[in-house]
């Protein structure tokens, strides 16, 4: 039987293609593009208007590279060029490097403050920043004509917009319209004129908007952030990451939870799980701050003869546990003990639970709350 | 799911039946999103217009419970119309004859009756997912299996893969999607009264041995209980001690006075959670637990793909975590055991459960999520199952089911049938939704779902205050008034616990085989509440005071939750 790759081509008839990036030789599939080839190759470029999830547009070219293939030489947009066999890639030329930098500084121009962005200052610099940094772009090489309009009023708890750093990449409408196909924002106007516009210009709550998040983890630039993470006292220098998995439904979205002096201050799609950046509502804005919660059990508890809870130490609680399931084994059997797993815990505490029920009290009462 | 999540973009055709995707599911619903765009064919079966509707080529608005007899039709058009994959109910299927004598009384005209719907619209599913497949994917979840019929449900959809061939193919299969992050690992670790880890049969011999020589410990012989039977055998006196982790019980259980009963009839309850759940406010003793970003350990997710769970932050307090709770019980209880991380734990699990073997916390590190079976350090796991043989080394049996109308049916008491399920921004019980910023604005408090012709007839408008009741209990709600509910259906969640205690009022009838409680439809009566020009919250309060809404919650603590 074939093997079949879950994008429905035929593994086995895959055609390769052999190319060079900077002089380092790379194999890529037939129909990839010549960004592929340099990622592959290692090679890094800035890519502010280019999101795989909804395909390449071509309109910011900073991913310009020159590609030198059957004797000619020519630059193209590397997200939208396809590799061919025998090319030759070079993505760091002196000319390109100037022009990327002039790009950069004709964008910066648009902008109030090269300083003020608050996720870069608050989570860490935004793609847009990285590259404005690589590049030693200069906010004031040109004259400012327009800035863009800037903080929106929009009062929603949980999506910031703030369009003086929206340099019309599109990302956010792109990835709104074609990927959760909400259709909660669009772009108005042309030109220098365009910006990213709600139907009717109303708020985002009053929108389609089901504030999945997807557009402010596709936004480069800052312009579309969290607000519950940017609100907070936190500098970019002392937020952490850590890889895991969103704790609600059964889809097992990649997060990375951001935090800062051992307390969570966010969440972030992790976009090299199987998830592709894709987080819902929840994951995005809900996967938390129940975590930090004042509500959380902080101590074991024991209820007194009042019905009112007394704190215990762990000794106390857990000898009083196991002098009680000793009592019940020894005078009704095991099998008047149950324990019931759950659905919402680290798949390493069921099997101990289990293997608890089983080999400690020695009885097959396990259930867990998959039938509810 | 026996395919992938991934997978779904690239069908031709999805059924998806009892599920309502793009809010219980989001991002599995972009991928669904993703084929109509390119081109699939997607037919929902669902009674309420929900929001995946909108991507819809068709929408069949059955009756509340009457998935067997569409299904069933859909079989029979294909038979009749001789559009099934002969080639795999030969190589691969059996109890095919039966089958097909048992599908010619669910002619589209006779079921269509049944279901309030139209014979075409069976007609025109029926030929569309025989045309697709193989590449024709059925994805189902909870509207399929939370009814006393559920795993009937479950195999009449199963009748269709065997009859077009879409099992064991790529882009196809019958695909449940599972609703809690890691339901599909508490199951795979063994957390089943019939099985021990990997899906192996307690009361097989071999089996047993095999598990008594890796843990050098005697096991039971007996299967164990459900937890149905186990609430049912509290209240005989039965049960005497119960030990919970992070389970509300008491709200997300059918019935909830029910639960709360059984709860309350054992000598000793200990509970290990994040938080003082109901449940736990009913315990003798209450363990705090870690919540998943203090944890070390893995999920599996619906598509079987086992992925790390990584601690961000430190527990608060002096909660620990769920596996240094275990081992530490372990050791006083006697039965001290060698391992001490969770990584030790998952090391063990895999050694003792084949679909496991091939896994461990470095593997999943170094590659990211890996989707069991998997065998080997060699093997890269299973994308989707099923592929030249069935799992479980059986041909696919076919079975003839029957209609089964829900237990409880509207009646002149109590006419409107009310069936529950989630919201997007709402998470089950609430306990964790219910504590992010934002979210109040989003869904504020439970409201009754209900069609506007039904609110005209009625008088209702948006936002009155209702009392809804069935044999079994009382709430209060405010009304949505909205055409997403058909007419006589109305529809709640049951993430506001506090306010309104929906499995106060839902069946406590279940599946006859698997246990899983009707949650999908009782019978209820309507009325507008007295305390019309209130808050619900106030509304309710001022109920319960009034003793006519029972408070499980009477136990406050008298140290409050936690540290506060």
């Amino acid at each position: 039987m074939t093997t079949v790759s879950v994008n429905g081509r035929a593994q086995g008839t895959t055609k390769w293609l052999d190319l060079y990036v900077n002089s380092v030789a790379v194999r890529c599939e037939e129909g990839s593009r010549v960004l592929d080839a340099m990622d592959e190759a290692g090679f890094e470029v800035p890519t502010l208007c280019y999101d795989e999830r909804v395909g390449a547009q071509g309109t910011c070219r900073m991913c310009l590279v020159e590609v030198e293939v059957n004797g000619r030489t020519e630059q193209v947009a590397s997200c939208t060029a396809f590799a061919e066999e025998g090319m030759s890639v070079a993505t760091h030329t002196e000319e390109i490097k100037d022009y990327r930098k002039t790009l950069l500084e004709m964008l910066l121009s648009e902008m109030s403050s090269p300083n003020a962005n608050p996720y870069s200052n608050k989570v860490g610099p935004t793609e847009f920043d990285r590259a404005v940094e690589e590049y030693e772009a200069r906010w004031d090489a040109f004259p400012r004509l327009r800035v863009r309009d800037k903080a929106v009023h929009d009062e929603n708890p949980f999506i910031q917009r703030d369009y003086d750093y929206c340099i019309a990449c599109y990302r956010c409408t792109n990835i709104c319209n074609e990927w959760e196909q909400a259709a909660a924002i669009t772009v108005d106007g042309r030109g220098q004129e365009s910006s990213i516009f709600t139907f009717f210009g109303n708020e985002l709550m009053d929108s389609p908007c089901t504030f999945c998040g997807q557009c402010i983890n596709t936004c480069p630039t800052g312009a579309l952030t969290d607000r519950k993470v940017v609100s907070q006292e936190i500098s970019a220098e002392e937020v952490d990451r850590t890889q895991t998995i969103c704790p609600y439904c059964g889809v097992g979205c990649g997060i990375e939870l951001l935090t800062h002096e051992d307390e969570i201050i966010g969440a972030e799609p992790d976009f090299t799980a199987p998830s592709r950046g894709s987080l819902c509502v929840k994951g995005q804005f809900a996967s938390w701050e129940f975590v930090r919660s004042e509500d959380r059990l902080r101590h074991p508890l024991v209820k007194q003869a009042d019905g009112t809870f007394r704190k215990v130490t762990w000794d106390e609680a857990l000898d009083l546990v196991s002098s009680k399931f000793k009592d019940a084994i020894a005078t009704e059997g095991p099998d008047s003990i149950v324990c019931w797993a759950s659905a919402r815990v680290v798949t390493e505490a069921n099997y101990l639970m289990q293997k608890f029920a089983r080999v400690a009290i020695g009885t097959n009462n396990i259930d867990n709350c998959s039938r509810t | 799911m026996s395919n992938s999540i991934e997978e779904l973009a690239g069908t031709d055709f999805l059924l998806v039946a009892g599920s309502n995707t793009t809010e219980a599911h989001p991002v599995i619903s972009l991928r669904m999103k993703r084929a109509v765009k390119n081109g699939a064919k997607l037919v929902v079966v669902d009674p309420r217009k929900i929001e995946l509707t909108k991507w819809a080529t068709r929408h069949v608005q059955i009756k509340v419970g009457t998935d067997i007899p569409f299904f069933n039709a859909v079989a029979n058009v294909i038979l009749n119309e001789e559009l099934q994959d002969s080639r795999f109910i030969r190589d691969r299927t059996e109890g095919f004859e039966a089958f097909a004598r048992h599908v010619q009384m669910y002619t589209p005209e006779y079921s269509a009756e049944i279901c309030g719907i139209t014979p075409e619209e069976i007609i025109e599913t029926a030929r569309e997912f025989a045309a697709a497949a193989p590449k024709a994917a059925i994805c189902y979840t909870l509207g399929i299996t939370e009814h006393s019929c559920g795993s009937h449900n479950v195999q009449s959809l199963g009748n269709l893969g065997l009859l077009c061939g879409t099992l064991g193919v790529p882009n196809g299969g019958v695909n449940p999607l599972r609703g809690q992050n890691n339901v599909q690992g508490a199951g795979d670790a063994g957390c089943i009264p019939t099985d021990l880890p990997g899906y192996q049969k307690v009361e097989r011999p071999g089996i047993r041995a095999m598990f008594e020589k890796a843990w050098d410990a005697p096991l039971p012989k007996r299967r164990g209980i459900t937890k149905i039977t186990a609430m049912e055998q509290m209240i005989k006196g039965r049960v005497k001690a119960v030990y919970v982790m992070g389970e509300n019980t008491v709200v997300s259980d059918p019935h909830a006075n029910h639960a709360e009963h059984a709860l309350r009839s054992v000598d000793f309850l200990v509970v290990q959670d994040i938080f003082l759940t109901e449940t736990a406010q009913l315990a003798d003793v209450v363990l705090p637990a870690a919540s998943f970003a203090e944890s070390d350990g893995t999920f599996g997710n619906s598509e079987r793909r086992i992925q790390r769970v990584r601690p961000a932050v430190s527990p608060p307090g002096e909660a620990r975590s769920d596996v240094d709770i275990l081992l530490e019980m372990f050791a006083r209880m006697g039965k001290p055991q060698k391992l001490k991380t969770s990584k030790d734990v998952f090391t063990e699990m895999a050694s003792v459960s084949p679909i496991y073997g091939g896994l461990s916390h470095e593997r999943l590190d170094r590659e990211g999520g890996i989707q069991w079976p998997c065998g080997d350090e060699d093997d890269p796991g299973t994308e989707y199952l099923h592929g030249d043989e069935f799992e479980s080394g059986f041909p696919g049996f076919f079975a003839p089911v029957d209609h089964i109308p829900p237990a409880e049916e509207p009646d002149d008491e109590y006419p409107w049938l009310l069936t529950t399920g989630r919201r997007r921004s709402t998470y089950h019980t609430g306990t964790q939704t219910g504590q992010a910023s934002g979210f109040q604005l989003l869904v504020p408090h439970e409201m009754l779902e209900i069609n506007p012709l039904d609110a005209a007839d009625m008088g209702l408008m948006d936002g009155d205050l209702l009392d809804v009741s069935s044999r079994r209990g009382k709430v209060t709600v405010s009304a949505r008034v909205t055409e997403r509910s058909p007419r006589g259906l109305v529809f709640m969640s049951f993430a506001f616990p506090e306010i309104t205690r929906t499995n106060d009022v839902t069946s406590d009838a279940y599946d006859f085989i698997t246990e899983t409680p009707e949650f999908k439809a009782c019978a209820v009566k309507i009325s507008k509440s007295e305390y019309q020009d209130e808050d619900v919250r106030v509304a309710q309060r001022r109920i319960r005071l009034a003793g006519e809404v029972k408070q499980p919650t009477e136990l406050m603590p008298a140290d409050g939750r936690g540290d506060k």
